[in-house]
Parts: C-alpha cells; structure tokens; sequence
C-alpha cells in the first residue's frame, strides 16, 4: 500500500538521521588508571583484580590473579606491612579496605584446599638460589612457573629465612610457612638445607647454573660496647629469636631488659613475656621517634612490657643497668642530661638491628659492597657480575618480607629475559586513580571488617597466633569495600546518564564503548563515573 | 523508600547497575534491552536534565507496561527537540497536540481505549512545568478530578525553557529568568509565589503523586514502576536542571539535581490518596549554597555584595521542606 494515511504527506524519518555528535568540542574516553594500593604493594600484587574476584566469592579466581604475582598470600596476609592499606583511597571516605585481611583469608583457603600451581614446559636453564627466605623462594617459584630448574642452597636447617628464625609464631604460625614452602617445592623446586655458600664460584660451576640469584638477608646482629656487660648475659634479638625454633630456647632471667626501638625489640620483649620473663624495653629517643609501629608498641604495652624511653645504657652490673636520662634537642637528636638512673635487669638483648653477611661474596669480580655489606644492584636486580642477581635484605632498601618478595619477582622477569638473550620490558604503567576523581555518592558506607583478638590472658602465655582470619561472610563484605579506583567495573552508570543513548553495553565483562556520531560532549557520563574511569578529552575537529 | 538499600555492596543500590546485584535490583536503565524511547539524535541541548529524565522514565514506563504505551505531550523543550518535522526521536507510540491540553488529550485515549476494551494499552501523558502547573493546569485537575487511567510525567525545569527561559509558576525565589531579571529590591523572582504542584495534585486525592529526580535513578523507576500498577489518575514530578536555562554546567546535571534533594530544596515523597506514605531521607545533608553555587541563575546572590538574607530565605525553605517530610532519617 503506497496511499498515505490522512493527513499524513511523508514518512516520519528517525531522529538518528541527526548526527549531534558533530556538536561535540570534548569527547569523553575510558581510561584504566593505576590504584593506589597498587602502585604501593612491594610485591608488586594487582590488588584490585583479586578483589574483583573475591568480590563474588570467586575465592580460587581471586588467589589464582593475587599469585601470579605472590606465592605466599598466608604468610603476606599476617605479617606484611600493608602499604597498600595506607595508600588505599577508601581510608579518606571511611576506613581503607583490609586488604591484608582479604589476602589471608585468600592464602588459608589455598592451604585449607590444596590449590596447587601448574608449571611451563622445561627450558632446560639452571638457576642458583642462595638462601631460603622470602626473596629466594619468591624467585624461585617465579622462575620455575617459567619453566626453569631452580636449586635453592639453603644455611640453616629449616627453610623460611627471617619468616621462620626472625617473626615471631604468634605473628606467623609455622605450620603457615610450611604449608605456602611445600607448595612452592611441590612445583619442582629443589631445597638443599643446611647448605651454606662459601664458594659461590665453585657451587656455580659445579652445579652447572647458568643463573644465580643471592638472597642471603640481614643476619649479623649490630652490637655496640657495654662497659661491664659479662658476655653470658647479653645476647642479639636475631640470635635470641632464631633460637626460639630450635628445642632449647634461651633460659632468661626474670628481668629482661632489650635495647631497642624498633619492631624487633617489640618482638623480642613478647616472645620474652610469653615466656615468663618480665621485659622492659630501654631507647634513646621517645616514644615518638621510635620506628616500632604505634600499635605494637600498644600491643606489647597491653601484654605487660614496659618502656624506658629516652635512656642509654651506660654500664651494665650483675643485675642491674645504669642508664644515662637523655632529652630531645632542638634538631631532634638525643642528648645526654648527665643524670642517671638503675634498671634491674639480669639479660639484656640487643635489638640494633642487622646487616648482611656478604663476606663471602668479597672476591667475587664485579660486585661492589657497601660499607653496611648490602651489595649493589641495577634497576635488573642485577649486580656487577653478569648472571648473577640478588634482592631481599641484603640489597640496600626497605627491609620487608613484602619487598624481598618483590625483588624476587623482578629478578626473576631479568633473569629469565637474561637467560633468553633478551630484555625484559615492563609494561607502561598508568596514571595514579586519585580520590579527587572519584564520585563518591555512589558508594554506600561501610565500615571495614574487623579481625577477631585472642584474649590477653592467652597472649600472654603461649604463642598461639593472636590475630584471627576473617571468614567467608566477612571477608566477601571486606572486600566488596573496595571501591575499584580508575578501573571500570560495569557498574552501568555510564550507560544510564548519557540522555543521548550514545553508550553502547558490549555486555558483561566487556565494558562499554562511545557512539560518536551522537555523543554531544556533555561529560555526564565521566562526572558520574563512580571510579573516575572516563576522561574528557579536547575533540576539535 | 521500599525498594531493598543493600548496604555493603561495593556500592550499594546507588549506581544503575553492578554485577553484584542481582537482575531484579538493577535498573531498567542499565539493561540492555531497554527500550531507548527517546533515542539518539534529537535535539536536546548538551547535558539535557528532561531528555535524560524521559528517557528513564518513560523506558520504565514501557517495562511496566509491557511495551503498551501511548504517550501524549505537550509542548514544550521535550516535544520540539524530539520531533522536528519529519524527524522523531520516539520509539514508541507518541501525539502531540498543543501546549496546554496533553492531560485531556491523554483523557480522550484513555477514554477510546476503554471504549475499545484494550485494557493492555496504557496511556502517559508527559510536559514541561510550564505546561503543567500554569497553562495545562485546568486541563490536568479535570483529568486528576474524573480520575482518568493516566500517569502524567511532569518535568520540571523551572521555566519555561523552549521558549527562552521565562518564569513559570515552578521557578523558585530569587532565580533570574528573561522575565524576572536580577535587579531591584527583590532581584530575580519574587519570593512567596508560584505552586506547589505535587501538594495540589494530592489535594484532589487522586490514588497516586510521587516526587522524583534524576539525582536518583533506582527511586525514580520505583515509583514509575509503582504508579503504573496503580489504576486511575497518577502523578509524578520531576526535578530536571536545565543547563541552559539554569546557567550550570552540562556535565552537572545530575549533580545539580543531587544537590537539590540532599540539601532539602527538592523532597523525594510518595503519597497515597492524598497522604504522604514515604519519603527518601537525606544520605548526605549539604547546605543550599552548594546547590545555588552551580548555577548562574543564583550568582547575583553571591555578589558582591551577598545577599545573606535570600540564601538564609532559601535554606529556610530547605529547612522547612526536612522538617516537614522527615528527611534527616
Ligand atoms: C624479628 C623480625 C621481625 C620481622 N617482622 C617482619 C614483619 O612483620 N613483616 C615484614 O614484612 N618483615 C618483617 N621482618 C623483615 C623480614 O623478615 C625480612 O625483610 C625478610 O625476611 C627478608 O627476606 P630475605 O629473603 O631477603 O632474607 P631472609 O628472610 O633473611 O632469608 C635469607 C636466607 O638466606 C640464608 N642464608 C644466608 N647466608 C647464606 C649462605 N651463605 N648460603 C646459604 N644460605 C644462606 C639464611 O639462612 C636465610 O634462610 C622482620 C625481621 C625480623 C628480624
Ligand atoms: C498556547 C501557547 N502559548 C505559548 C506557546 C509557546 N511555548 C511553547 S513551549 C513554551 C514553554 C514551555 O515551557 P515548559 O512547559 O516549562 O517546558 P520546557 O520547555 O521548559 O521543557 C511556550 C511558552 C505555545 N506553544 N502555545
Ligand atoms: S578502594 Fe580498592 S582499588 Fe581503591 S585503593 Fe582501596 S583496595 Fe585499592
Ligand atoms: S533548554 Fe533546557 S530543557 Fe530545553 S533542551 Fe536545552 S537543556 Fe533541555
Ligand atoms: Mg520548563
């Protein structure tokens, strides 16, 4: 029937005959910018991408995306120093988001299941690992996930590094780092125990290692002269704590005194509580200088250690110390007043902190040391020796179990690339998704999740682990804080607001795309893009 | 209001859709087979408030009824940028007939379908503030008085916008328009006049008027949804910023639109037969400075000199507005 109706001269014609896009003097695109709790984490873990995953209760998805980065989230999510929560945006809406929390309970599910890690085919490369610790076995997975046969040589008589003979059990149960190290042997990682490198060269050719990668740590205790001190009562922290793994533990006296202000000296003086003796902890400066972290120094306060704070030990009698009143001058240095006072004390542990032993490294051709023994390295975690890398404590930096992990993975992309004959090349990074490019109001408040305590009387008796793991209900609301900063998450607002329908849905999981030919450039979409996704860019045509 | 507020949600009910909820609390808006009845390429200015406004309301409209739809408009912003001859944006059945006359109009096909006994067949009837609460008023109080099968979407824009920003009886005190300019004693429109509109619908009694805005997708399509499965006469109002007419930035018209509800200025209530049944508290207050601050129509407030007594005059009424519907919980 070609007779129109009444009334009716021409067909109506579809208003998509007009291109308002042509209006347009900006244009918005998506953009992928960096979290911050990425940028942060020293293990370089894509946070926001696990969480995606645990966000469903996809828990193995989640742990399968946290360990291409991090082969150990259970030990990660006791003892890291999370970063990543200090930089999380979330901390300035309400509080961050538990990340550290999320971790563990990810890392205890894979222990509880047996998730394992499959491997790439053999490329018939031998790698050296020096020591057992955090960096080593990080390395080591890494590199066996590539497909290279790897042996680590390892001193003591257990494998773990300061995560066994340094932490304390109660921060980091062992039957933990047993469990994450026998699934990283599980993949074909050789661990020679009780093997101390003396001979590098020598362990090198006769091994047949086409790579070496040294993460022997921190391990000779600083000391400093006590007039007086009768050798028998005065000990190091690493030397006492790392004895704590051994049958025989130290027998302290009743009154122990540790000198120190940072995080070790708190472990020292928790481990003494718990095991019967009365700590005090003497430092220099004040409680505000002190590196320990204010919650442990809270924690330890709480378990019944006290503090001296801005005293020196000066001399060092039977059972008794002589301290020396110090006070903070104007630059913020300690000074001593001349007055002194006594403390009873019948052990005293020092808690200097320490350095590596990298002396038998020395001879090594190419390798520079510093004065400190930590060995110098390029942004390849190489060092002067071509093939031979290193990472951890024993390279200058940050000293963490997050960050030696991260030196792992970084040597390990180097060392495969080197073993390859090519250059391994990060991929850009993106810029920072900063709180100001957030929509808050889309975001319901909710507060994080917290950890269960065990009771004092508990902690201060044995060492069973003090802080309990999140479980499934409150570790799905834990991470579903995560407000997934710079990064789309098909939230559909975008796809809501624009009045000119000039967003098209390409369905779930991928994202959405622009109809330039309608979009006007309003910039309603980026303004209410709740995770600051979407620029406005300059469209002059 | 009664649709489920999941707390916890990475965010919560707020944004249109999430994978974490399930279909049903997503929006309509977020789907993919919505029904775009306002599609792309007309001719609504950049960041339109009552082009982003019908198109989520009237796509609820459709999903309520099974896309059996007849809508009726006025004339108005919404009627000229949709329709310029031979062109239409609408995709679904749609008649224009005059400015003031969309509620008989809408009345006359609610009537023929009755008579016909298409009971399937629902019938809107949309316009501007302009037509609603000035020229079209008499026209709606008879549709609301017979209690005609109608929902009528009226969006408020403050003025008469199509025809170049002159006041209505919906612009609020102090705004500047072509018709009340920001000079004199009392600059831009005089305070204590114009109508409340939902309160007068409610004084017919009618079985359904509901407040709602853009700022607040998941609560507009709830009570579209909720009006249509309502038999008789329904109204709902609107909040649309206009950025022409309202001197705010396109891009801000939905947080324009927020900032009117959460300071207080524009209340989100539903009401039944004349009494109010709910009402949507405020998640967070905000003053109404940081309302009027978006706009030039209410920059000759901020001086120099302030005119401290109007604003304090407008936060009164925002004031008066949470005490009167219990916005604060
Ligand atoms: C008391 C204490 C508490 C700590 N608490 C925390 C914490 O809560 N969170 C945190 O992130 N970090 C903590 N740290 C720091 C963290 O433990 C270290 O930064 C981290 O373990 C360093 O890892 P690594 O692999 O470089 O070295 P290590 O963990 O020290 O491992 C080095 C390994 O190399 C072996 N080795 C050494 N020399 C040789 C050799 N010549 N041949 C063969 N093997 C050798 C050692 O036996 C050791 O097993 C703590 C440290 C201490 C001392
Ligand atoms: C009887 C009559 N008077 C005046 C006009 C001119 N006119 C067309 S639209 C309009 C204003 C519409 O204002 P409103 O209803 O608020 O809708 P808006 O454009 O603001 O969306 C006017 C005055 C007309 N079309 N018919
Ligand atoms: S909210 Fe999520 S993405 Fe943003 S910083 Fe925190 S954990 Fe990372
Ligand atoms: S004048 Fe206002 S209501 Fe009319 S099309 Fe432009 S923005 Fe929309
Ligand atoms: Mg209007």
């Amino acid at each position: 029937m070609n007779r129109k109706p009444f009334a009716i001269t021409l067909d109506p014609n579809s208003s998509l005959a007009n291109h308002t896009g042509n209006w347009r003097t900006m244009k918005p695109v998506y953009v992928d910018r960096l979290p911050p709790c990425n940028q942060a984490c020293p293990a370089g873990e894509n946070i926001q991408a696990w969480l995606y995953h645990a966000e469903e209760g996809a828990y193995e998805e989640a742990w399968r995306r946290l360990i291409e980065d991090n082969p150990m989230p259970a030990i990660h999510g006791r003892v890291c120093y999370h970063p990543c929560e200090t930089a999380c945006n979330r901390g300035q809406l309400d509080e961050a988001v538990s990340i550290r929390a999320v971790e563990r309970f990810l890392g205890d599910q894979a222990i509880l299941h047996g998730w394992q890690v499959p491997c790439a085919p053999p490329t018939g490369k031998r790698v050296l690992i020096v020591g057992a610790g955090p960096s080593g076995l990080s390395a080591a997975y890494h590199l066996t996930r590539m497909g290279h046969a790897v042996t680590i040589h390892e001193a003591a008589a257990k494998v773990g590094g300061m995560m066994r003979y340094g932490i304390p059990a109660y921060r980091l149960p062992r039957n933990i780092v047993e469990a994450e190290v026998a699934r990283i042997e599980a993949m074909g990682v050789t661990i020679r125990l009780n093997t101390r490198v003396e001979d590098l060269d020598a362990t090198i050719k006769t091994g047949g290692f086409h790579a070496t990668f040294l993460a022997v740590g921190a391990h000779l205790a600083r000391r400093i002269d006590i007039p007086g001190v009768d050798a028998k009562r005065m000990l190091d922290a690493a030397t006492f704590l790392s004895r704590m793994e051994s049958p025989f533990p130290y027998k302290l006296g009743r009154r122990v005194a540790v000198y120190g202000g940072g995080n070790t000296a708190i472990d020292v003086a928790r481990t003494a509580e718990r095991l019967g003796a009365e700590p005090v902890i003497i430092y220099r400066r004040d409680a505000v200088q002190a590196p320990a972290f204010k919650e442990e120094v809270a924690e330890a306060a709480e378990e019944g250690v006290r503090f001296h704070w801005l005293r020196a030990i000066t001399k060092a009698d039977h059972d008794k110390l002589t301290v020396e009143v110090m006070e903070m001058d104007e630059q913020g240095k300690p000074k001593p007043t001349g007055r002194f006072e006594t403390i009873e004390a019948d052990t005293v542990i020092l808690a200097l902190g320490q350095k590596a032993d990298t002396g038998f490294l020395r001879n090594i051709q190419g390798i520079r040391v510093s004065d400190d023994g930590t060995i110098e390295v390029d942004e390849c975690m190489m060092t002067g020796h071509p093939g031979l890398f290193a990472g951890g404590d024993m390279v200058p930096g940050e000293q963490s179990v997050s960050m030696a992990t991260g030196h792992g993975k970084r040597a390990a992309r180097h060392i495969d690339a080197y073993l390859r004959g090519t250059l391994y090349v990060k991929p850009p990074v993106h810029p920072l998704a900063t709180f100001d490019r957030l929509n808050g109001w889309y975001y319901t408040d909710a507060e994080q999740s917290k950890q269960p305590i065990l009771a004092l009387a508990r902690r201060r008796a044995t060492f069973e682990e003090m802080v309990g793991g999140l479980d499934a209900g409150t570790a799905l609301l834990e991470a579903r804080r995560c407000l997934s900063c710079g990064n789309c998450f098909e939230c559909d607002n975008c796809y809501a607001v624009c009045p000119d329908n000039a967003v098209i849905k390409l369905g779930a999981g991928n994202r959405f795309a622009f109809n330039y030919d309608y979009c006007k450039g309003c910039g309603l979409c980026a303004e209410e893009c709740p995770c600051g996704a979407i620029d406005m860019v300059k469209d002059l045509k | 209001m009664p649709e489920q507020r999941i707390k916890f949600y990475q965010t919560g009910t707020y944004t249109a859709g999430n994978r974490l909820l399930n279909e049903e609390a997503r929006t309509v808006q977020s789907r993919m087979d919505r029904t775009n009845s306002l599609n792309s390429g007309h001719r609504a200015c950049q960041g339109c408030g009552e082009a982003l406004g019908a198109r989520y309301a009237v796509d609820a409209a459709m999903r309520a009824a099974h896309d059996r739809l007849i809508a009726v408009n006025a004339t108005g912003c919404l009627e000229v940028f949709s329709s310029p001859y031979p062109e239409s944006a609408w995709q679904i059945p749609w008649m224009h007939s005059v400015f003031g006359n969309a509620p008989a109009v809408a009345s006359g096909v609610a009537a023929a379908l009755r008579a016909k006994g298409r009971e399937d067949v629902k019938v809107i009837a949309q316009g501007g503030d302009g037509a609603t609460v000035d020229i079209g008023f008499g026209c709606l109080s008879g549709m609301f008085e017979r209690n005609d099968d109608v929902l009528y979407l009226c969006y408020d824009n403050e003025a008469y916008m199509n025809t170049g920003i002159q006041r209505s009886g919906a612009t609020p005190p102090f705004a500047r328009t072509n018709t009340t300019q920001a000079v004199g004693e009392t600059p831009g429109n005089l305070p204590s006049t114009g109508k409340n509109l939902p309160r007068i619908a409610m004084a017919h009694g009618i079985p359904y008027v509901a407040t709602a805005s853009v700022a607040d997708l998941h609560d507009l399509e709830a009570k579209v949804t909720r009006a249509m499965a309502v038999q008789g006469a329904r109204y709902l109002h609107i909040h649309v910023p206009c950025p022409l007419g309202w001197g705010s930035d396109p891009a801000h018209t939905i947080k324009v639109a927020r900032m009117a509800v959460e300071s207080g200025l524009f209340p989100l209530f539903e009401a039944q037969f004349g009494t109010v049944v709910d009402r949507m508290p405020i998640r967070h207050k905000v003053s109404v400075e940081q309302y009027l601050e978006l706009q030039d129509r209410f920059k000759h407030l901020f001086g120099p000199p302030r005119n401290t007594d109007a604003i304090a005059a407008i936060q009164a009424i925002a004031d008066a507005n949470i005490a009167t519907y219990g916005l604060t919980a």
